[in-house]
């Protein structure tokens, strides 16, 4: 493989890493949203410099595939989502910025090091792919962790799935099949969610997760 | 003979960042106003506004102690070496090896120690208000630096400007989302550093916003000459290294011939011209932010640096 | 009579004793109160001048005296790296005893500090050159009770006997610590001098928590967090003299005790081991500090930051662990001569500020920041001495703190060639904390600097305050100048340090003194290089070049007017930032994380002529995590045991009994 297959690989998903941050650092809905577009952009820039550098076209697909979905369609339908439910546009975040963001990097420290001495027979591409891509999982569950907001969760949850589509890419040869069913499965996500969205706000007038917690006792 | 051009060359670069300090500055405002659709002063004002500072008498306050008297030289000094020894149009000058980059913060640290203390001098509340914000941000920003040079003497085995700057000029050093981050994270420091928006706002008189022109608010004449000179020379000082580090184009290296050094010359005023522009774009695009989102902002920018380390470990495997 | 270096130094410490003694039958004469101090001084200038050429001469001799415990005796040693802090209690004891001289005469009761000063000398001279278990503890324990005692001084101040009282039992607890390390260390045929100690490397199995006893009793003494709470208590409760030796010298002889059982006598190092000592050390940087930046008690406030530095000298020796038992000797050797050479700037500035601060305490009587202010105007040396402590503290060039910090990061810069993930990572996280501490020092500096010396005058004590004499200023004189010499040629103190490295980590640094411009370049010169002379001269030439042009051409005239303020002067010296108002941006930035701050408003609604009020929490969670609860629980059972005062023969003797036929139990199960 020639240094520069390799560069923009590492450019690419090191970008993911970092436009995970991005998400993480932000505090209004429509920016997260826009930033998520980027992230899902990023993703099939490096899903489709696999592509050419495995000499894989059934990854294309999958590049295409992410960037209709999740770079367009998703963000813009949430979008509409947001407005037409009026939903309070700034996002709660448990604990804060700065302390979600060291605890982040404390995540990418980890799957580093989990990673990369585990893996250390595949190649070098491979290697970091892995790392990266747990990486963009841990931090999407960290999302998903320390939002309030529904609509903030389910960017979590296609965050985490951007990571596995990484990863999957990365090690060699994903049949298209899964890609497919994958592609799908986020769509019934995203449906499932729009739905229950819906149903909150309908009970509670807000989207406020917390407000379930309130009606099943938790929170006494 | 070699000994002596490269005491001229570093004689040189004394000299130039001290000329073209306050031109960058000029630069810098009168683009911002070209952009509000004003016609703006003459780019030579700062020339002009320093000249007529220095020819003025200076007013200073009754209980002002000698320590404001001298910290304007002290200031203006620590940045000036700094900006020597940092590599404008040639690297591996005649004593870039006397401060490396943690140096260089650290002279920069020197000068901020003595602004901070003349800010208390006179004991109003002004100058407090602005000293202690300017502590906040130095305590953050510098981390997010030591961050900077961690990352770059991972990749050059060296904190050198120079040997990092050898780096960065081979083309081994290939595409690097690393460089990236601390490029970024370099370019926050820097806005905060030199109080530029949207951490500072180097125009406003406005108090409650205001945080480096508080504290130099009682200085006048010479010392307010001293000050603004030295404040123009760190952020010439600041684009420089930027320029040096990611855009090494043109730079020449101790022991070319003399026209590579004209060639140094002219690429960098070239990145100084194209760094006062962006920043004056930058400026009239950003609104500032509150004060207590600055620690946010910086806070990024350290974990860019950090994050820069661990990705480089990544692309280089078991380093 | 055998004159070598270390028989002349126990000489020098049997004198010291004299002295004490001496102080003890005479310290109300008039000549015992002019005498002792320069007396003091003048034998710890021997025994530093001593310790010096021992280091510099290099090699090591031992000596065993019939003291202590019949059959084994009391082992004493110099080599290089006792040598070392010898001459650091010695140069040290030398500065206080100068200092003394004149601020001693401000002393309301001498009786109670003479006769212990020159004691609590001799006691940390002792430590350093035990040679053996018995002698080290015994002078630990020595040292602990005078210093102690110097701190019961003023017993009648308020909190002074609860800084006591947590002293004695930490002190206790370090050196209980100490005891079962050195048990440990013995090994099972109990040899207790460090010689036979040495010798026993590899047939250790416990040699980690040996370490980490090693780790718990030094640091209680140095003041490692979460150790530390007696030391912001206790220093500056003693006389300002005594505080400087107690945080400028005594943390360091425990750091002595560190390097003394970490690098010496344990053997080759685990590199686990390392990651204890960088995460305590990069916290108490940081923690230390960020205490010390919302003290308003300048004494306490130079307490904390002596944490902090406590805090990077552990930073670096962990470093130095790491890569001794990675076998980069060099990288070892760097990361440890950085510790040292901070360890003595620590021992010459913090002398310096707590000299200082004490002058500020005998001119105003104040240790209050919020009730100082423009003494720069009265005291005008003390002002510009503070300052060149100030800025060395701060880690500034061309200064001494910045050479032994840029050290530290050249050595934290080396950490990814480490093997182990978990270094890799944690090192440039501890360099992290390491830039945020020196950071925040400068912060802290600046804080306390400008609010004791710079604006006005806070109170009337401030206003009449006058410039303390000669003897106090002589003293910071003689630090400050070192604090500069250090930073300007540092070249000379790392190389007398380079046979400390090479018996410790088995490699020295490259010399220094031979290279070009008299410039620092630790590894090689193409990697790092920093040249504190001509950063020096540098600055001296161009402040004083353009200092004198802009006088050639500028107007010359002065004037001097009422402070501008924006066209608000108020003339109330209430009107001032005050040290809490100084500190609110950085406690809103990090106070909620690490202290819980919570700040609350109390508007009165308009109209109404009520107070504004604003209240503010702060938690000392170490405080109120962990010593509350062991305090609640030590009380507990003490009440539970209150009952056993009251009982009758019959039961003690029962109680004897049974504690006889347990311990013959015990004995038989173990055989």
């Amino acid at each position: 493989m020639s240094s520069l297959d390799f560069d923009v690989a590492h450019l690419l998903s090191g970008l993911m890493v970092l436009v995970c941050f991005l998400m993480l650092y932000q505090d209004r809905l429509y920016s997260l949203l826009n930033t998520f577009a980027l992230h899902a952009v990023v993703l099939a820039l490096a899903v489709a410099w696999q592509a050419y550098i495995q000499a894989a076209p059934h990854l294309y697909v999958t590049a295409a595939i992410a960037l209709l979905f999740k770079g367009g369609f998703i963000p813009i339908a949430l979008h509409r989502l947001i407005r037409r439910m009026e939903i309070h546009r700034e996002v709660e975040i448990v604990g804060g910025v700065g302390v979600t963001m060291l605890f982040g990097l404390a995540l990418v420290a980890l799957s580093i090091s989990v990673m990369l001495p585990v893996t250390s027979s595949a190649g070098t591409l491979a290697r970091e792919d892995l790392a990266f891509a747990l990486s963009v999982v841990l931090l999407g569950l960290l999302m998903m962790i320390t939002r309030r907001n529904a609509v903030s969760q389910v960017v979590g949850f296609m965050t985490l799935e951007n990571g596995l589509v990484l990863a999957a890419t990365g090690a060699k040869g994903m049949p298209l099949v899964v890609e497919i069913s994958v592609a799908f499965s986020i769509l019934i996500a995203f449906i499932v969610i729009g739905i229950f969205l819906f149903r909150i706000r309908e009970r509670f007038d807000t989207v406020d997760v917390s407000a379930l917690d309130t009606f099943r006792g938790d929170r006494q | 003979m070699a000994l002596i051009s490269d005491y001229l060359v570093q004689g040189v670069q004394m000299l130039l960042v001290l000329a073209l300090a306050p031109l960058v500055t000029g630069v810098v405002r009168k683009v911002k106003a070209r952009l509000l659709r004003r016609r703006g002063a003459s780019v030579w004002q700062p020339y002009r506004d320093l000249l007529r500072l220095i020819r003025k008498e200076a007013v200073i306050a009754e209980n002002a102690s000698w320590l404001f008297r001298a910290a304007p030289y002290l200031i203006f000094a620590a940045t000036w070496v700094a900006a020597s020894l940092a590599p404008t149009f040639a690297s591996g000058l005649m004593f870039s090896w006397a401060a490396d980059l943690i140096a260089i913060v650290a002279l920069l640290g020197s000068a901020r120690f003595f602004q901070t203390l003349a800010g208390l001098d006179i004991g109003t509340s002004f100058g407090g208000i602005g000293s202690s914000r300017e502590v906040m941000i130095a305590s953050l920003a510098e981390p997010a630096l030591l961050m900077v040079a961690f990352t770059l003497s991972l990749l050059a085995h060296s904190t050198q400007l120079s040997s990092i700057i050898e780096v960065t000029q081979s083309p081994a050093v290939g595409l690097r989302i690393s460089l990236a981050m601390v490029l970024v994270s370099l370019v926050l420091v820097a806005l905060a550093e030199n109080a530029r928006i949207p951490v500072d706002n180097p125009a406003t008189h406005l108090e409650l916003t205001m945080v480096h022109e508080a504290m130099v608010l009682e200085y006048s004449g010479r010392h307010l000459a001293m000050i603004e000179f030295g404040a123009a020379l760190k952020l010439l000082l600041y684009m420089s290294l930027i320029g040096g580090i990611f855009v090494p184009v043109g730079m020449a290296r101790s022991g070319d011939p003399w026209p590579a050094y004209f060639v140094g010359m002219g690429a960098y005023v070239a990145k100084l011209g194209v760094g006062a522009v962006a920043l004056g774009v930058f400026e009239t695009a950003i609104a500032k932010m509150r004060v207590f989102r600055v620690p946010e902002f910086l806070g990024g920018a350290l974990m860019l640096g950090f994050l820069a380390i661990l990705l480089l470990f990544v692309s280089r495997g078991h380093l | 009579m055998n004159l070598s270096v270390l028989s002349a130094a126990i000489w020098s410490i049997v004198a010291l004793l004299a002295l004490s003694a001496c102080g003890a039958v005479a310290a109300r004469t008039r000549l015992a109160q002019v005498l002792i101090y320069p007396l003091c001084a003048a034998i710890c200038a021997a025994i530093g001048a001593l310790a010096l050429w021992g280091l510099l001469r290099g090699g090591s001799e031992s000596l065993v005296l019939p003291l202590g415990v019949p059959w084994i005796g009391s082992h004493f040693r110099l080599d290089a790296l006792a040598a070392l802090f010898l001459a650091i209690v010695g140069f040290g004891g030398c500065a206080a005893s100068v200092y003394a001289i004149g601020y001693g005469r401000h002393e309301a009761a001498p009786a109670r500090v003479l006769p212990f000063y020159p004691a609590f000398l001799a006691g940390m001279s002792l430590v350093v050159l035990a040679g053996d278990a018995f002698t080290f503890l015994v002078s630990w324990e020595f040292m602990s009770v005078m210093s102690w005692a110097l701190v019961m001084a003023h017993h009648k101040e308020p909190g002074n006997t609860l800084a006591g009282y947590v002293y004695l039992v930490m002190a206790s607890f370090g050196t209980l610590a100490l005891l079962l390390a050195f048990g440990l260390l013995a090994g099972p045929e109990g040899h207790y001098d460090f010689a036979s100690m040495r010798d026993l490397v590899g047939a250790r199995p416990l040699a980690g928590v040996a370490l980490m006893l090693a780790l718990v009793g030094t640091g209680s003494k140095a003041g490692l967090v979460p150790l530390h709470v007696w030391l912001p208590l206790a220093h500056p409760a003693a006389p300002s003299h005594v505080s400087a030796l107690m945080s400028g010298i005594m943390t360091k002889v425990a750091i002595y005790g560190f390097i003394r059982i970490a690098f010496d006598l344990l053997g080759p190092p685990q590199w686990w081991w390392s990651v204890a000592l960088l995460s305590a050390g990069a916290v108490t940087a940081v923690v230390g500090l960020l205490y010390a930046l919302l003290q308003d008690d300048l004494k306490r406030l130079l307490a904390y930051s002596t944490v902090e530095n406590i805090g990077i000298i552990f930073l670096g020796l962990g470093l130095a662990l790491a890569f001794k038992a990675n076998g980069m000797g060099e990288a070892a050797a760097l990361a440890l001569v950085a510790s040292l050479l901070h360890a003595i700037n620590h021992a010459t500035f913090k002398s310096l500020l707590f000299f200082g601060a004490g002058s500020v305490l005998s001119a105003t009587g104040e240790r209050d920041l919020a009730a100082m202010g423009g003494l720069i105007h009265r005291l005008p040396f003390t002002a510009a001495l503070m300052l060149v402590g100030a800025a060395a503290i701060s880690a500034l060039p061309p200064l001494n703190g910045f050479v032994s910090e840029w050290l530290l990061f050249q050595a934290i810069l080396i950490s990814p060639s480490l093997p182990q993930w978990l270094l890799k990572f944690l090192t440039p996280a501890a360099g992290a904390m390491l830039a945020l501490a020196a950071a925040l020092a400068a912060a802290c500096f600046v804080r306390a600097y400008g609010m004791a010396f710079l604006g006005r005058p806070r109170s009337p004590a401030a206003e009449t305050a006058r410039e303390v004499d000669g003897f106090q200023i002589g003293a910071m004189s003689m630090l400050a100048l070192g604090c500069l010499l250090i930073g300007i040629l540092p070249g000379p103190v790392l190389d007398a340090l380079a046979p400390i490295a090479r018996v410790l980590v088995g490699q020295a640094l490259p010399a220094q003194s031979g290279q070009p411009w008299l410039m620092l370049a630790p590894l090689a010169d193409h990697r790092s290089s920093y040249d504190g002379l001509m950063v020096f001269a540098f600055i001296a030439v161009s402040a004083a070049a353009s200092a004198l042009l802009v006088r050639a051409v500028a107007a010359k005239a002065m004037r001097r007017a009422p402070a501008w303020d924006c066209g608000f002067p108020d003339p109330r010296p209430a009107t001032q930032y005050s040290p809490s108002s100084f500190a609110q941006p950085l406690r809103r930035v990090f106070g909620a994380l690490v202290f819980g701050a919570r700040e609350r408003v109390e508007m009165p609604a308009p109209g109404t002529t009520g107070p504004a009020r604003f209240t503010l929490r702060i938690h000392d969670f170490v405080w109120e995590g962990l010593y509350l609860p062991i305090a609640a629980g030590v009380g507990r059972i003490a009440e539970r045991l209150n009952h056993l005062q009251f009982l009758t023969i019959r039961q003690y003797l029962s109680l004897v009994f049974g504690a006889l036929v347990l311990l013959l139990t015990l004995l038989t199960v173990w055989r």
